[in-house]
């Protein structure tokens, strides 16, 4: 094949996917950055160039602030015992440990079901004295307590619903790279006389490395993106304490049809996904490369 | 993976092994509750007798009250559709990537991988935007649409094509194949288990999906299951635990059980789309 015509098949084949591309990922990151500093179209007042107007307001609005504390708690939470919970699993799981097929079933399952199907269930498991925690606690002689009408327990009763749900996704990409790894490596460390702790912790989990990584940057990205279990538990209360940044943004971009404020607060998630792309670029891919 | 280092202490083992158990019923439990709450009449919702009388009048409820077929076909012609886009789009932008020389080469795939991070689950608002200007709002393909150049999807089976012997490709030329006939003869047959892979991906991922379908549908006609699951389960006057239960198992059991009746290859797809 001339070179002409590489350079023409491969445009070519390209051009389908870009089309689409362009117009539902480039055109709208950087429409959002653009219409984020004009002012929102209400009746038959005109659109016009505010400048920073919406960052001033956002600067001011407590919602917002409270929405970000709220992001990063949940996800400075959840992430982390996520992991150690899938990574524990998969680990189990690897192992020929009694009843694995129902134990490999049990902890995948929630992650085939949708979010908003699983936040019913687990509402309903909520629910001041009917639900089951409640005639659990009510057992052992608690009083009962409104767990997601609380502004104390609001949050932490959605990331338990989180930690459930991923912890099993997370745990299929460690047993994925447990099964690749060499036996030899196993018995080495059984010549050696390597206890099992000792040998997960220098052997095992180094080794792991990459997958932590990948599994790190999917949390970070999900625990901005999800925010399913949000409408159907809580619709952000009681008093914005389980409001997360998107849910936000969905609620004063088509509750409030502020589209403009809307979109500032979008250039905010979207940096934060930015930051989280450049520091694995920079930082975290040279550090764990072992193959 | 079958030798263990140090044969582990009879007590540690056993620990380990209830622990896990614990942990896989403590994962189940809520399903479990939530089964018994659709099998038995609305009064043994919260009372757990053995011989509590099965029923499937919730399900019968609730599929009364709410056009739920209507859903469930839009949900499959959404899914179908995403899944046939995505498997055109991203076999031949992943040919491109995999086995083209051309200018630009790299920055294109650089503006690719951006999809990984900007999901078009973050986009929403210009996303309607752009749907109402084309005229296509509360469609199907409305809720599609932004899916369809899959981003994993090409990273997916680059890595897959690049793996296929340079040798194979030349030969088919050799025989007077053209680029497109070399991709469907070649490489689309030996990337098979990629697209199981991808393929069971996809549709998880847009049977649950919920957020986008539900800003850009308004309507029975065009609403997705989980959407439509939602606007049912949300007006609750009137409506008891046992029949929004019983929605909820509804609109997840054909996954459910297709999940259950393949468990081994959604596993085994699962880690295969995890593997980069």
């Amino acid at each position: 094949m001339t070179r002409t015509s590489q350079w023409i098949h491969g445009w070519l084949l390209l051009l389908p996917a870009f089309v689409l591309l362009a117009l539902f990922t480039h055109y709208p990151a950087v429409a959002t950055l653009w219409h984020s500093f004009f002012s929102t179209q209400k009746g038959s007042r005109p659109v016009v160039f505010v400048g920073a107007d919406n960052y001033r307001q956002l600067i001011d609005d407590p919602i917002f602030w409270q929405s970000l504390s709220n992001n990063f708690w949940y996800a400075v939470w959840t992430i982390p015992v996520s992991i150690v919970i899938a990574l524990l699993m998969a680990v189990w799981v690897n192992d020929r440990i009694a009843g694995r097929g129902f134990l490999r079933l049990a902890y995948f399952t929630p992650t085939v079901l949708p979010m908003i199907a699983v936040a019913n269930i687990w509402l309903f498991f909520y629910t001041p004295e009917y639900g089951l925690l409640e005639r659990f606690t009510g057992a052992l002689g608690f009083g009962t307590h409104n767990w997601l009408g609380s502004k104390s327990t609001a949050l932490p009763a959605l990331m338990v619903v989180t930690i459930w749900k991923e912890a099993g996704f997370f745990m299929i990409f460690y047993l994925a790279a447990l099964q690749s790894m060499s036996p030899s490596l196993r018995e080495a460390g059984a010549i050696e006389g390597a206890s099992r702790w000792y040998f997960f912790r220098r052997v095992t989990f180094p080794l792991l490395m990459p997958t932590t990584l990948f599994v790190l940057v999917n949390a970070i990205i999900n625990a901005f993106r999800l925010v399913d279990h949000v409408f159907v538990m809580t619709r952000g209360g009681p008093d914005n304490a389980t409001a997360l940044l998107l849910y936000y943004v969905y609620e004063i971009g088509f509750r409030f049809w502020d589209s403009a404020y809307a979109a500032a607060l979008t250039v905010v998630l979207l940096a934060i996904l930015g930051l989280v792309a450049l520091a694995q670029f920079f930082f975290l891919e040279r550090k764990v490369h072992y193959q | 993976m079958t030798t263990v280092v140090q044969p582990m202490s009879g007590a540690m083992r056993i620990l380990e092994t209830g622990a896990a158990w614990l942990l896989g019923l403590l994962w189940v439990l809520p399903l479990l509750y939530a089964f018994w709450t659709a099998f038995h009449p609305a009064e043994f919702s919260t009372r757990f007798e053995l011989l509590a009388p099965l029923t499937l009048e919730n399900f019968t409820k609730a599929w009364a009250a709410a056009p739920f077929a209507r859903y469930f076909f839009n949900t499959v012609v959404l899914v179908a559709m995403v899944l046939v886009a995505q498997m055109v789009l991203t076999t031949l932008a992943a040919y491109a990537f995999a086995r083209f020389e051309f200018p630009g080469r790299n920055v294109l795939f650089a503006l690719v991988l951006v999809q990984l991070m900007v999901m078009p689950d973050v986009l929403i608002i210009e996303n309607y935007r752009t749907m109402t200007w084309l005229g296509l709002k509360d469609t199907i393909l409305a809720i599609g649409l932004p899916y369809m150049a899959s981003a994993f999807g090409i990273f997916l089976l680059r890595q897959t094509f690049k793996t296929v012997p340079r040798e194979l490709d030349e030969a088919a030329r050799m025989e007077g194949c053209t680029p497109l006939q070399v991709l469907w003869k070649v490489y689309v047959p030996l990337a098979r288990p990629t697209y199981l892979a991808y393929a069971l991906v996809s549709v998880s991922y847009h049977w649950n999906n919920f957020l986008w379908p539900l800003i850009i549908t308004n309507s029975v006609e065009s609403r997705p299951i989980t959407v439509g699951l939602q606007v049912f389960s949300a007006t609750d006057q009137g409506i008891d635990w046992s029949i929004i239960t019983a929605a909820t198992l509804l609109s997840t059991a054909p996954l459910l059980v297709a999940f259950l009746l393949f468990q081994r290859q959604f596993l085994q797809s699962f880690m295969r789309a995890g593997i980069r």
